[in-house]
C-alpha cells in the first residue's frame, strides 16, 4: 500500500507530500503521524506540500485536523510551501486553517520551529536527587 | 432564372470596366481616406472582391449571401474589414465601399436595359438587395473586430492596472488603484500570491489609498487575498486606510480582526521592517 514517508529530522519530522493526496491516503498520513509523534516525541511537524497542486475539502480538512492533533501531543505543526493555486482554493472553500502556522519553504518553518520549541527545552528538568 | 444569369454574365463581361469606374467612384468620395489607405491597395481590394463577387454570380445564387457560394466572397470581405477597424476607419466608411459599388453597376444596368424598363426595375431590385446584405456583413465584421479590439485592452489595462513592487528584500507592496471588482481582484489576488512565491516575501503590503470605496464585497475580496497570502506563509498589511473608509466598514459590520491595518503606507513599511528584523536608522552628519 502507497505511503508518505515520515522522516526524522532532531526533534522534528518532516513530511513531504509529493503525489496527489487521495483521501485514504490522507487518513493513513494522519494515523502514522500521530503514532510517530509519540513515539519519537517529536517537538514540531513540517508538511512540505509544495509539489500538491490538487486540494479538495477533506484534504483541507485533514491538514487542519492534523495540526490540531500534533498540538494536542505537543508539537506545532508548520505546513510549508503552499502554491498559490492551492491557496485560493483553500480559502475559497472557505478553509483557512486557523492555528495552523504557514511557511514560504523549509528555511523559514524550520527557523519558526526552531524559535517555538528552543533546543535545549527539555534539559531545564535538573535532577536534584544526587 | 434566365434574368439572373444575364446579370452575372453582363459584370463577367464589363469586369474591368466596373473596377475603373468602381475605383474613380471611391477615390473621388468624401469618404476616401488617403491618410489611411493608399491607391494601390484601393485598387487590390476592388479587384480582388469584384472577381470573387462575380464568380458567385455565376453560381446563380442571389437570395442568400450565407449560401457556400459566397463563402470566399465573404472571406474576402471579413479580411478588409478586419484591416480598416485596425487602420482606424469608421464603420460608414468600411461599408461605403460595397455600397459605392451601387453606382457603377447601376449605370452598366441602366445602359443595356434601356428599352426595357421591367427588367431593368427587376435587376436593380436583385443587385441593391445583394449589395445591402453584403454591406450589412461588412458593418458587422467591423464590429467584431472593433469588439475584439475592446475586450483585449480591456484584459491589458487589469494587468496593467495591478503592479506588485517589491520594497525590500522580502517585502512587497501592492498599491491598487481604481475600482475594485471581483474579476481585478482575482487578477491581484494572483498577482499577489505568484510574486510572494517568486520573491520569497515574508511580508505584503495592500495599499488601498487608491481606491474610491470599499463596500462589503471589495473587503470581503481582501479578506480572502490576506488568508491566502497566509496559508503560503506571508503576512499581510493592509495601509491607506481612510477615516470614511473606516467608517463604512463599521458601519456595515466588516472587522478586520487579525488583519494588520494601517492608516498610511508609510506606517506600514515601518512594521514591516519591524516583522523581518529590519531597522531605519538616520546616519549622524560627518563634519
Amino acid at each position: 500500500m502507497e505511503k508518505i514517508p515520515i522522516l526524522k529530522m532532531g526533534r522534528f519530522l518532516l513530511v513531504t507530500i509529493q503525489v496527489d493526496m487521495h483521501d485514504r491516503l490522507a487518513m493513513t498520513l494522519q494515523e502514522d503521524l500521530t503514532d510517530r509523534i509519540v513515539k519519537d516525541n517529536a517537538r514540531g511537524v513540517l508538511i512540505d506540500i509544495s509539489s500538491l497542486e490538487i486540494v479538495d475539502s477533506f484534504i483541507g480538512r485533514i491538514l487542519g485536523s492534523i495540526a490540531s492533533m500534533s498540538r494536542m501531543l505537543d508539537a506545532e505543526t508548520v505546513v510549508v510551501g503552499m502554491q498559490p493555486a492551492v491557496a485560493i482554493t483553500m480559502v475559497e472553500l472557505g478553509l483557512s486553517l486557523a492555528g495552523v502556522r504557514t511557511a514560504l519553504n523549509v528555511e523559514k518553518a524550520m527557523e519558526i520551529l526552531h524559535s517555538l520549541a528552543p533546543a535545549g527545552e527539555e534539559a531545564t528538568i535538573h535532577d536534584t536527587q544526587t | 432564372m434566365s434574368t439572373k444569369s444575364n446579370l452575372a454574365e453582363l459584370v463577367k463581361r464589363h469586369e474591368s470596366d466596373i473596377l475603373k469606374d468602381w475605383v474613380k467612384e471611391q477615390l473621388a468620395a468624401v469618404s476616401m481616406r488617403a491618410d489611411l489607405m493608399s491607391e494601390t491597395e484601393l485598387r487590390d481590394q476592388s479587384g480582388e472582391f469584384l472577381k470573387s463577387f462575380q464568380k458567385a454570380l455565376q453560381t446563380g445564387e442571389l437570395a442568400s449571401i450565407a449560401a457556400p457560394a459566397w463563402e470566399n466572397t465573404r472571406i474576402i470581405l471579413e479580411g478588409i474589414s478586419i484591416s480598416r477597424a485596425r487602420q482606424g476607419f469608421t464603420p460608414s466608411e468600411t461599408a461605403t465601399f460595397i455600397f459605392s459599388l451601387k453606382q457603377p453597376l447601376f449605370t452598366l444596368l441602366r445602359k443595356e436595359y434601356e428599352k426595357d424598363p421591367k427588367v431593368l426595375a427587376a435587376e436593380l431590385w436583385t443587385i441593391t438587395l445583394l449589395l445591402d446584405k453584403l454591406g450589412l456583413y461588412t458593418t458587422e465584421c467591423f464590429l467584431k473586430v472593433r469588439e475584439e479590439i475592446i475586450k483585449r485592452q480591456q484584459d491589458e489595462l487589469l494587468e496593467l492596472s495591478t503592479p506588485v513592487v517589491k520594497l525590500w528584500d522580502q517585502i512587497l507592496a501592492l498599491p491598487l488603484i481604481g475600482t475594485l471588482d471581483s474579476a481585478r481582484t482575482q487578477v491581484v489576488m494572483e498577482s499577489l500570491l505568484q510574486e510572494i512565491v517568486r520573491t520569497s516575501s515574508m511580508v505584503a503590503i495592500i495599499d488601498i489609498t487608491g481606491v474610491p470605496a470599499v463596500d462589503t464585497m471589495v473587503a470581503q475580496h481582501l479578506i480572502k487575498t490576506v488568508a491566502a497570502a497566509r496559508l503560503m506563509g506571508a503576512d499581510c498589511i493592509i495601509s491607506g486606510v481612510r477615516p470614511q473608509i473606516a467608517q463604512t466598514m463599521v458601519h456595515l459590520g466588516v472587522s478586520f480582526t487579525d488583519i494588520a491595518t494601517k492608516a498610511t503606507l508609510a506606517d506600514a513599511i515601518r512594521l514591516a521592517f519591524a516583522k523581518t528584523g529590519f531597522s531605519v536608522v538616520r546616519r549622524e552628519k560627518t563634519a
